[in-house]
């Protein structure tokens, strides 16, 4: 193994991070934040978050606010989703384009309505590592006192209360039916006695719900919650749990290189409904051509782990690599996602991966490796 | 923390420990890496036979979140490794020192562990 080191440069610390010690979680740098990695144990929280109900401090993450009378319009350009769709209380996963049609960030957009002057209002989620650059991004190409944008980053916490039993364990605290949102869906409500942003939405694959606060609510919310029974649950179990759900981690599954459509989220490009965008052009071209590779699920056919950075063969020739890896608590055995070229990537496709100098038998498999039953009944 | 480090064991700074018993030597890894590392959920050991180098790599423990080289504190030849434990690499946690060993090693020269830490020395290595 290797010797403890010293972190060299501070980190921030969320409102909860003194909840965190207290709990004696161990904790990590995470895009440049010092955040709980695993409390009781990753397998024992990913559990948690399958059959019950865990939360998460994700108060690192990007949080912006916008209002103006054109914000659908402004946005429209950035993001090759169409968001005029949008009813309010209704959101959408998708992601921010360069010009070459590589992710700039992975995004929620909760639009909100129109409020009594006309003005239309929206929230914006962004990764933690990403933060300052989506901002600039953001501003640069969105008039900030035309669309009064606010950045809540580091002023509100989030808590993420995920599990088939969340709604549950969350309910008590809220002074609004949450068994009427659907999926996707948010609100504005009473918690604890005090209005906050409450959205149906996770990485998990599981039900649940992420609620935006102020930071007093939020850490008594946090200690009611653990009272209650909650799990906490840290980075570890946060990213079994998405991978599972073959959910992107921006940095590693996506980035600035790679566009939505190689990345398996054609789904968020509505090309026929929309006009123009950045990085139209370049997905256009790929929709007509088709991409030369794609991000595949892969499931290891023997107990050793492919993660990040090894590299997939096929036939004794590297073709790719993969960009996320662990054991499946859920499933019991090693599953990764990888770039494979397009040819490489229906389901069934035998390959390997290069473990520590040996290659390894992997198969493509459909994405996600899991899918919550509970999550299905519900959306 | 108050994590174990018997003292009939000599350890590494990379948390590899050995006991030597006349020219075996037993090699696992301490209570304070199985602590810090958490779930164990795979380990990759060298076969019965295998020579083993000092300051070389001789296996891999994996956690869920990580993967990390096991580091030889010692020569030889490995005469036995913990089979059980390879089915069920979780159960290093329950006994590092004792069921969860890794491997056994005929060594070459017992000598070589002299400048390895004693207990004190690793605890207030890790715990200071």
């Amino acid at each position: 193994m290797v010797k403890q080191e010293e972190n060299a440069l501070p980190l921030y610390k969320t409102p909860l991070y003194f909840l965190a010690q207290e709990l004696k979680a161990r904790l990590t740098s995470f895009g440049g934040w010092e955040m709980p990695v695993q409390f009781s144990g990753i397998t024992n929280e990913h559990e948690a978050v399958r059959n019950a109900a865990g939360m998460f401090d994700i108060s690192h993450m990007g949080k912006f606010t916008f209002q103006g009378k054109n914000l659908i319009t402004k946005l429209q350009y950035l993001v090759p989703s169409d968001l005029s769709r949008l009813q309010p209380g209704q959101a959408q996963y998708t992601v921010l384009l360069n010009p070459e049609g590589g992710i700039i960030d992975d995004i929620i957009f909760y639009y909100q309505g129109e409020n009594s002057s006309g003005e239309q209002q929206g929230v914006i989620i962004v990764n933690a590592a990403t933060t300052s650059k989506d901002k600039a991004w953001l501003l640069q190409h969105i008039d900030a006192n035309e669309l009064n944008f606010q950045d809540l980053s580091k002023g509100k916490i989030l808590i993420a209360v995920q599990g088939p039993k969340a709604v549950e364990y969350l309910q008590p605290f809220v002074q609004s039916d949450l068994s009427q949102v659907k999926a996707f869906g948010h609100l504005e409500a009473p918690v604890l006695g005090k209005t906050a942003f409450l959205a149906r939405t996770g990485y998990t694959g599981e039900d649940g719900f992420e609620v935006m606060l102020d930071p007093e609510e939020g850490v008594k919310l946090w200690r009611s919650l653990v009272d209650a029974g909650v799990i906490p649950c840290g980075l570890g179990a946060r990213d079994t749990l998405r991978l599972e759900a073959a959910m992107a981690l921006y940095g590693q599954d996506i980035d600035d290189t790679t566009t939505p459509l190689e990345a398996g989220l054609g789904w968020l490009v509505h090309l026929d409904t929309k006009g123009d965008f950045i990085g139209r052009p370049i997905l256009e071209r790929q929709k007509t051509a088709g991409v030369q590779r794609r991000l595949v699920g892969i499931q290891m056919q023997g107990r050793n782990i492919a993660r990040h950075g090894y590299q997939v063969l096929s036939a004794g020739t590297v073709v790719g690599e993969v960009t996320s890896g662990t054991l499946s608590p859920t499933l019991g055995y090693p599953i990764a996602l990888a770039y494979v070229p397009t040819q490489l990537a229906t389901v069934g496709q035998q390959l390997e991966v290069e473990i520590r100098g040996k290659t390894y038998p992997a198969v493509v498999v459909k994405k996600p490796f899991y899918r919550s039953k509970a999550r299905v009944a519900n959306s | 923390m108050s994590l174990e480090y018997p003292g009939d064991l000599k350890y590494l700074d990379t948390h590899e420990y050995v006991r030597l018993e006349g020219e075996i030597a037993t090699i696992g890894i301490t209570a304070f890496a199985v602590d810090q590392l958490g779930d164990i959920v795979f380990l990759e050991l060298p076969e019965v036979g295998d020579a083993i180098t000092k300051g070389e790599t001789f296996g891999t423990v994996e956690s869920v979140k990580a993967v990390e080289d096991l580091n030889s504190p010692i020569t030889g030849t490995v005469i036995d490794r913990n089979e059980p434990l390879l089915d069920a690499p979780e159960q290093v946690a329950d006994d590092p020192y004792g069921e969860g060993w890794f491997i056994k090693v005929r060594v070459n020269d017992p000598g070589e562990i002299d400048d390895a830490l004693t207990a004190d020395e690793y605890s207030a290595q890790v715990e200071g």
